[in-house]
């Protein structure tokens, strides 16, 4: 029960690579490199829980905190994440005009040529 | 003054991209880029001057003192990568409004500009951060900003490039992510000297492998170390000239800055070589990098191309350097990624001279062009000789310190290694210039490239001679860095 | 306790299970629904954690922004993805599989879930915890942190967002500069479905009024510059698509939203520079006003303005940005 999270966090970052890696479909590799991405989110959320504490917002009541840095550093991540994928969908919608396709091989056949 | 200059090394440039877009013209956009570039310089050669003789400078970012806030320092490493990314970005851009006449149309002229700015706010922002998450975010900036340069370019696979480097570039920056989570549960923290006392503690000995492979793997798929390197050829062939010359010179440099910050001052080179064998494989790996790529360099047909697997091989001699794994060898490296910048740099500005004028960059358009642009052909001469390490050239210096370091280790197959790969290099920059200066049929009409161009080529080209002749700064800087480093101090 | 232990493992084996239906699912439009869920599954397990802003934004994005523009893209590329010829996929499975397991081993060397003396609760985390409401007189730890102790973190997020918008725009569209706008395709709006005009009309003034109170309640409750800008031009959104892109055009003009995303950038970057100017350090805030705090105070809500200001006209930029191009577009010559 430990490690429960950390253990879902490596399978969910093994699912995303292996799609991003062995589908073909543009728009596929990168729904792969979200669930990548959010993996590492879990990941970083994880490390800091503090089990009975609360949110990170004061108030009189609480006397436990659940660490508040991991929460900003996911944040930003999770802005980065979505830049990333803003640009790369405007990438995809291009190449499907240029090349007719979004599948990696026929791209790939289509280029040599 | 002096002690906000490390900040504003960042900021100046970061607040002039959005400004382009506010208070610039769309005709005057280069002009104020230039203008940014060029007080960017300065500062890094005010930054670099203190830190030369005063020390190294630190900045709280925010008011807070590190580790609760950011902190930016200084030191020799810094202010000599600060110095090359800067004076490269003030010298390309010199020549940006030419070159992207033919290959950019007007109207995404200025997108280029404001990216260009961002770029190099990304990298100049890696570089003088100690703090391992906002290298994260500037890293990201740097690379959004390069997906979408890299796209810009005039052929439809420029958007495949762009779309393949972004994927792996994404895959690398959250490896990197991974490894500082892990780092950050591990010790608590997330600045870089705070974290190189802390990790000594760290008694999980598979999980900080595992930490460290994640943050090695990630940089080695930024730097282009062979095997991860697939996304280089097309992203550099297939950008906007300027974009690449800037990128070849600048990007992967940083990249390689990134990885022996971490590597030797804050994780500690014997640390992670007890668990993970860095050395070896950066050796073994930069002795490939060096052959396969430079065999696959001659067979190409496109001069971008060429190049391109001609970068694969330079930083794999930057590897082996680090694979040697003594002082020396790190300073090799260090001495390597200072003068290649320079060197990549005048090669991939002439080719943009070329591609101006004849709108190819197959080696074919180079026939007779010894003749109808003898300065351009004289400049992509004499950075020829400095990548294949003639004496006088920069490249033979830091060639020369590898081969040193090399042979103080007793490894004799790597000065082997070196003589080979300066070799092939000779033979596929030989091809280019035979036929340049071949006598071709005279029914092209191409004049010689224009004036900003060439200041831009020979500025590179006098800093590659000059390098080669008076070592003092680059020499002075590297071994300084490299002795710290070696010590295992962050700073 | 036990609740959110059981609570936990639930959500995140629905989160697996999730994942492994996108892998496999061959029509895209089920698996960006899939991804929607996915975020939605993941907003939850944050809320579980604890992490509510992050949990906020996880929300707005994964199950908001990010499945609109994929939908976006279906729109061009096409529904179904082609069946696979290469043989890659059995390789790089077994690799997966084998990095995989070395990777559970590793992670049982992790200091446990949830426990209170973890190296990453004992040393940075425990100022920002107790002397956050002291230092910078706000509830929201999560706010102080992001807006004050690491703000040049933010501006760079902020920096990260406006080079995106850039991307995107030059990219689908070619232009950047403020200027004419493009002329308007044959306008397509929902003039039939007066159900959802109607309702849409009595919900968009309550979403940008409530994105206005996520924006300025961020440092006292979950929220801020970023949740607030990405409601923000969710409303907007949902106003383009209702009433006709050139409707939503003449309220907010191509140009002027440019001209915003860089002005956010630059309020931000304004902010630190007075901090300079004032005498402290780039970002200090505690010296733009008579005391700390209040100076602490001014500085978190003109950045987190600027950031609100950036993320919505980016996210209804790039929103634009989609809409206006056409899937003929292939040459690059545009």
């Amino acid at each position: 029960m430990d490690f429960f999270n950390y253990w879902v966090v490596i399978a969910l970052m093994m699912t995303g690579l292996y799609i991003v890696m062995a589908q073909q479909n543009l728009v596929k590799k990168l729904l792969g490199l979200n669930i990548f991405q959010t993996a590492i989110f879990i990941l970083y959320i994880s490390v800091a829980k503090v089990l009975g504490g609360t949110a990170p917002i004061y108030t009189e009541s609480a006397t436990l905190y659940s660490n508040p840095l991991p929460h900003v550093l996911i944040l930003t991540a999770i802005v980065v994440g979505i830049a990333t994928m803003a640009l790369a969908l405007a990438l995809v919608v291009r190449i499907h005009g240029a090349y007719g396709s979004i599948e990696d091989d026929e791209i790939r056949d289509r280029s040599k040529q | 003054m002096i002690n906000h200059l490390p900040i504003l090394q960042v900021v100046l440039p970061l607040l002039a991209a959005p400004a382009c877009l506010i208070f610039v013209r769309a005709r005057s956009i280069w002009l104020f880029t230039c203008l940014a570039c060029l007080l960017t310089f300065g500062i890094s050669v005010a930054l670099f001057i203190h830190v030369s003789d005063v020390g190294p400078l630190s900045y709280e970012v925010g008011g807070w003192p590190a580790p609760w806030g950011i902190e930016y320092t200084i030191d020799s490493l810094s202010s000599y990568v600060l110095l090359l990314v800067s004076a490269i970005a003030a010298v390309v851009i010199l020549a940006a409004n030419s070159s992207l006449g033919p290959e950019l149309p007007e109207r995404q002229q200025p997108a280029f500009y404001v990216l260009f700015l961002l770029c190099l706010t990304g990298l100049l922002g890696i570089v003088a951060t100690g703090d391992v998450f906002n290298v994260f975010v500037f890293l990201e900036v740097s690379s959004l900003a390069t997906y979408a340069l890299i796209a810009l370019g005039r052929q439809r696979q420029a958007l495949w490039a762009a779309y393949q480097y972004l994927i792996v570039g994404t895959i690398g920056a959250s490896f990197f992510l991974v490894g500082i989570g892990f780092l950050y549960a591990l010790t608590g923290t997330l600045n870089m000297s705070d974290l190189s006392e802390r990790l000594v503690e760290v008694e999980q000995q598979q999980l900080l492998a595992v930490a460290f492979g994640f943050v090695v793997v990630g940089i080695a798929l930024k730097m282009a170390l062979l095997p991860l390197h697939g996304w280089l050829p097309n992203a550099y062939a297939f950008a906007p000239s300027i974009a690449t010359t800037f990128l070849a010179a600048s990007a992967t440099k940083v990249s390689l800055y990134l990885f022996i910050r971490l590597y030797y001052g804050v994780f500690g080179a014997e640390t992670v070589d007890a668990l993970l064998p860095v050395s070896i494989v950066f050796l073994l790996l930069g002795i490939v990098a060096v052959l396969a790529a430079s065999l696959v360099a001659f067979r190409q047909s496109d001069v971008k191309r060429m190049l391109a697997f001609s970068s694969i091989a330079q930083i794999g001699y930057m590897a082996v350097g680090i694979g040697v794994g003594s002082t020396l060898g790190l300073q090799a490296s260090l001495l390597h990624l200072f003068n290649h910048a320079f060197i990549k740099g005048a090669l991939f500005l002439a080719v943009a001279s070329v591609v101006y004028r004849t709108g190819s960059s197959q080696i074919d358009a180079f026939r007779g062009l010894g003749y109808r642009m003898p300065w351009t052909m004289a400049g992509l001469v004499l950075a020829s000789l400095s990548l294949i390490g003639v004496p006088l050239t920069a490249g033979f210096v830091s060639k020369w310190f590898l081969v040193l370091a090399a042979i103080e280790s007793g490894l004799w197959v790597v000065v082997l290694i070196v003589l080979v790969g300066s070799f092939i290099s000779l033979f596929y920059l030989w091809k280019i210039v035979e036929l340049a200066y071949s006598k071709s049929d005279s029914e092209a009409n191409t004049n010689e490239a224009p004036p900003l161009m060439l200041i831009a080529l020979w500025v590179l080209v006098i800093a590659n001679i000059y390098f080669g002749i008076d070592t003092r700064l680059t020499v002075g800087a590297s071994a300084s860095a490299a002795a710290t480093l070696i010590e295992g101090a962050p700073w | 306790m036990i609740v959110t232990q059981a609570l936990d493992v639930v959500l995140l084996l629905l989160l697996v299970m999730t994942a492994v239906a996108i892998a496999r699912v061959k029509d895209l439009f089920a698996t960006v629904m899939l991804s929607g869920i996915y975020g939605l599954l993941s907003a939850s397990f944050f809320v579980l954690m604890d992490a509510v802003d992050v949990a906020f934004t996880e929300a707005s994005v994964g199950a908001g922004i990010f499945p609109l523009l994929m939908l976006a893209v279906l729109s061009f590329v096409g529904r179904y993805e082609a069946d696979s010829k290469r043989r890659v996929a059995l390789p790089v499975f077994l690799l997966t599989l084998v990095s995989g397991a070395v990777l559970l081993l590793a992670t049982t060397q992790m200091p446990a879930f949830g426990g209170e003396d973890t190296p990453a609760q004992q040393h940075v985390a425990v100022r920002y915890i107790e002397d956050s409401p002291q230092e910078i007189g706000i509830p929201n730890m999560v706010t102080s942190v992001l807006a004050s102790y690491r703000g040049f973190d933010t501006l760079g997020e902020v920096l990260v967002i406006f080079t995106a918008t850039i991307g995107v725009v030059v990219v689908l569209l070619g232009v950047v500069q403020p200027g004419k706008a493009r002329s308007l395709p044959a306008d397509e709006d929902m003039a039939d479905h007066k159900v959802l005009r109607i309702v849409g009309k009595m919900l968009i003034p309550l979403i940008l009024l409530f994105a206005l109170y996520v924006q300025f309640h961020g440092d006292y409750g979950p929220g801020g510059g970023f949740q607030a800008g990405v409601i923000f031009a969710t409303g907007i959104i949902l106003y383009a698509m209702l009433f006709g892109l050139s409707n939503a055009q003449r309220v907010l003009p191509m140009p002027l939203l440019r001209g915003l995303t860089a002005l956010g950038v630059m309020i931000y970057g304004s902010v630190g520079v007075a901090g300079l100017l004032a005498g402290g350090n780039f970002l200090d805030y505690s010296v733009l006003a008579s005391d700390p705090v209040s100076g602490q105070h001014l500085g978190i809500l003109l950045i987190e303005l600027g950031v609100g200001v950036t993320v919505a006209s980016s996210m209804v930029l790039i929103f634009y940005a989609f809409s206006l191009t056409t899937s003929s577009d292939g040459s690059v010559e545009r």
